[in-house]
């Protein structure tokens, strides 16, 4: 069975886990509200937003150990109301990874094997496989407590993944890491994803693991589901001004609504002028305002006579050196609050004194519009 | 400035001399523990020293002859009267303590994993029977047991037996069950510590691959839990093998333990050094049969991975 997903390795289209309407309330709090989702067979998919934002509740409804109060999760096309979590196709990467302290490494990843009475040959031989996946092939003896953080993470997935789970859940896997550890485990992860070909879960707090390694994200604030697309789109097109803030810097601009029709939108602002912009799908219009939005290394320092189609003109008032970039604080005559810059530190914007007046050039498809 | 500056040299050197002992933290350490040490070297091992030493003398009369023998290890062992009551005391104290232990584990189950925001209050329940004596604690339980006592009376009333019971007290059942009900809260706070170490997620873990909630107790919580199994059985089971007062309470004739015997020979008997030679016997008896608990129970934690 692995083996044929392996070789497909392509995302379908059909449903793995379908969210319907699901609320949890604890008394009169709404840890999740409303909130509906289709997760695809194949992807990796994350659950992005601030602690309290509800990802990690959802994610315990679906392993089956929150119940929701009202609404429906289905796996695979089967309703998971009333199914204990020990019956469940899924399989968690628990946060403190929860080994156990009194086993080795071999007998964590064999605990669920043992209930499957497989003989000892075939489960020894799933323990190897799924032990080499995570590249800990030689450690089966070691206790738990001998091991590394890093290495417990693994004996963790090992175990999820030995069960050949229809879905893998993961809760903040990497959080508990250091930053070097964690950027490589991202890529682990991934990759693991790719070959082994399981709908994996990802709930975090870190805009950067989701952006590094999902299929599509869903960001959630305050047990809403706000926005669910792929890495680029949620960060290239946020809905909202709370979407594109959590997910890294944006420069808002006021701006004012002079025409909107199905597929675009004109708005009128202070110092980007006049500028026609795509409409996104959810946009709705709230009164005659919206919020113009770009990132900060869309906009480009122009040197001496470089010239640009789109500029802006103003005066440097802060500079931030961060070794490979530098982060300038630009006021904009016209603009309340002054933009934000990143540019890389190839060309000497690492030099550029406070109080120089500069020139901005960016791309018109860099500017995105959210409604207010 | 200058002057201090030149005095500082001198005056580290004289330090550093004057010091080295003090700034030792061991011997910090033994000045912290000395008035305790001191008061258990006083009061329990030289007292030990002498029980040993008269276990190797005889009684002559009212003198005690210093002569080596080994007359009284004799006498302990192979004696049917002592070797039973030492059977009995043994087999006495390893009920207790495994009925305690039986009996302790879902009280403290239920309060560590059930407990919620009440668990003080039920641990605070548990030490009331400590509010009243010892001795009225068994003095209860005569009269629960005794011939017209609690039990017979409600038994009759209810048409099950037709005269008073004298199965019920005056036995070594008696002395269990008494025992039993008075190391239950021993047996309780250890587990119930231990059980509160037990990290939730890891049953979480359990569950979510596969277990049941009798599977993930029995392979989780329960092998995760066995040092306060252990502290719990060897808490009820050392004190009550030399236990004094509730086999001469409630334990009547076929009752009575190694104790009562000990205490017979440094009292009414007056032959000093075979009680302490009965004494010196239950001692490394005990030790043995602690340590065989530790074992077994460590084989079983084994066995059940």
């Amino acid at each position: 069975m692995l083996e044929r997903v392996q070789s497909e390795r392509t995302q379908s289209d059909r449903t793995m886990i379908d969210i319907r309407d699901v609320t949890r309330s604890y008394g009169s709090f709404k840890a999740l509200d409303n909130a509906s989702l289709a997760i695809r067979e194949g992807e990796f998919f994350s659950l992005l937003g601030p602690s309290g934002c509800g990802k990690t509740t959802l994610l315990r409804m679906i392993a089956g150990f929150d119940t929701p109060t009202s609404g429906s999760i289905a796996v695979d096309g089967q309703p998971m109301d009333g199914i204990p979590a020990n019956r469940r196709p899924t399989n968690m990467v628990f946060q403190s990874y929860a080994i156990f302290p009194h086993l080795d490494v071999e007998q964590n990843v064999a605990y669920g094997l043992k209930r499957l009475k497989l003989g000892a040959g075939e489960e020894k031989r799933r323990v190897e496989e799924a032990l080499a996946q995570v590249s800990l092939t030689g450690l089966g003896k070691r206790r738990a407590t001998e091991l590394s953080g890093g290495q417990r993470q693994r004996v963790a997935l090992a175990r999820a993944l030995v069960m050949r789970p229809k879905v893998l859940l993961l809760d903040e896997p990497l959080s508990a890491l250091d930053k070097k550890l964690r950027e490589q485990m991202q890529v682990e992860l991934r990759r693991l994803q790719q070959a082994v070909g399981i709908t994996f879960v990802l709930v975090t707090h870190d805009q950067y693991e989701a952006l590094a390694m999902s299929d599509r994200i869903a960001v959630m604030f305050g047990g809403r589901i706000a926005q669910v697309a792929s890495p680029k789109e949620i960060y290239q097109r946020p809905i909202n001004r709370q979407v594109a803030d959590f997910l890294g810097g944006m420069n808002f601009v006021k701006a004012e609504i002079v025409e909107e029709n199905g597929a675009s939108l004109v708005l009128d602002t202070l110092g980007f002028g006049r500028v026609k912009t795509d409409k996104p799908k959810a946009f709705v219009r709230n009164g005659g305002n919206a919020t113009l939005g770009i990132r900060p290394e869309r906009l480009r320092v122009l040197w001496d006579n470089a010239a640009a189609k789109f500029e802006v003109a103003g005066k440097v008032v802060e500079r931030h050196y961060f070794g490979e970039i530098t982060h300038l604080i630009v006021e904009i005559p016209g603009l309340e609050k002054p933009l934000s810059v990143t540019e890389t530190n190839d060309f000497g914007a690492d030099d550029i004194p406070v109080g120089t007046s500069i020139r901005l050039g960016y791309d018109p498809e860099a500017l995105v519009a959210m409604a207010d | 400035m200058t002057a201090a500056a030149e005095g500082s040299p001198p005056l580290r050197v004289a330090g550093m001399r004057r010091s080295p002992l003090l700034q030792s933290e061991a011997v910090q350490g033994f000045a912290l523990i000395s008035p305790t040490f001191v008061y258990a070297l006083i009061l329990l091992v030289l007292p030990i020293l002498v029980v040993i030493a008269h276990s190797f003398w005889t009684q002559n009369y009212l003198t005690i002859d210093h002569t080596f023998t080994l007359e009284n290890y004799r006498i302990a062992l192979t004696e049917p009267i002592y070797r039973d009551l030492l059977w009995r005391s043994l087999y006495i104290s390893l009920t207790v303590s495994l009925l305690t232990v039986v009996l302790a584990y879902p009280i403290a189950y239920f309060i560590s994993f059930h407990g919620g925001r009440h668990k003080s209050l039920w641990l605070f329940l548990i030490t009331i029977p400590f509010w009243t004596s010892y001795l009225l604690r068994v003095m209860s339980w005569k009269v629960i047991l005794g011939y017209n006592g609690v039990l017979n009376s409600g038994l009759m009333g209810l048409g099950i037996i037709d005269e008073p019971s004298t199965a019920l007290l005056y036995n070594s059942s008696a002395v269990i069950i008494t025992l039993t009900h008075a190391w239950a809260t021993f047996a309780i706070l250890p587990i119930f510590v231990s059980l509160e170490k037990v990290d939730r997620t890891l049953v979480e873990a359990a569950t979510d691959l596969g277990d049941g909630p009798l599977r993930s107790f029995l392979r989780v919580t329960l092998p995760l839990s066995v040092p306060g199994v252990i502290s719990a059985a060897l808490i009820v089971m050392i004190p009550t093998v030399g236990d004094y007062v509730t086999p001469k309470l409630v334990g009547g004739k076929d009752g009575v333990m190694i104790a009562n015997a000990i205490q017979a020979q440094f009292g009414k008997a007056s032959n000093w050094p075979l009680g302490a030679a009965l004494s010196v016997t239950t001692m490394v008896i005990v030790s043995l049969m602690a340590g065989a608990t530790v074992l077994i129970i460590r084989a079983l934690q084994r066995l059940a991975r």
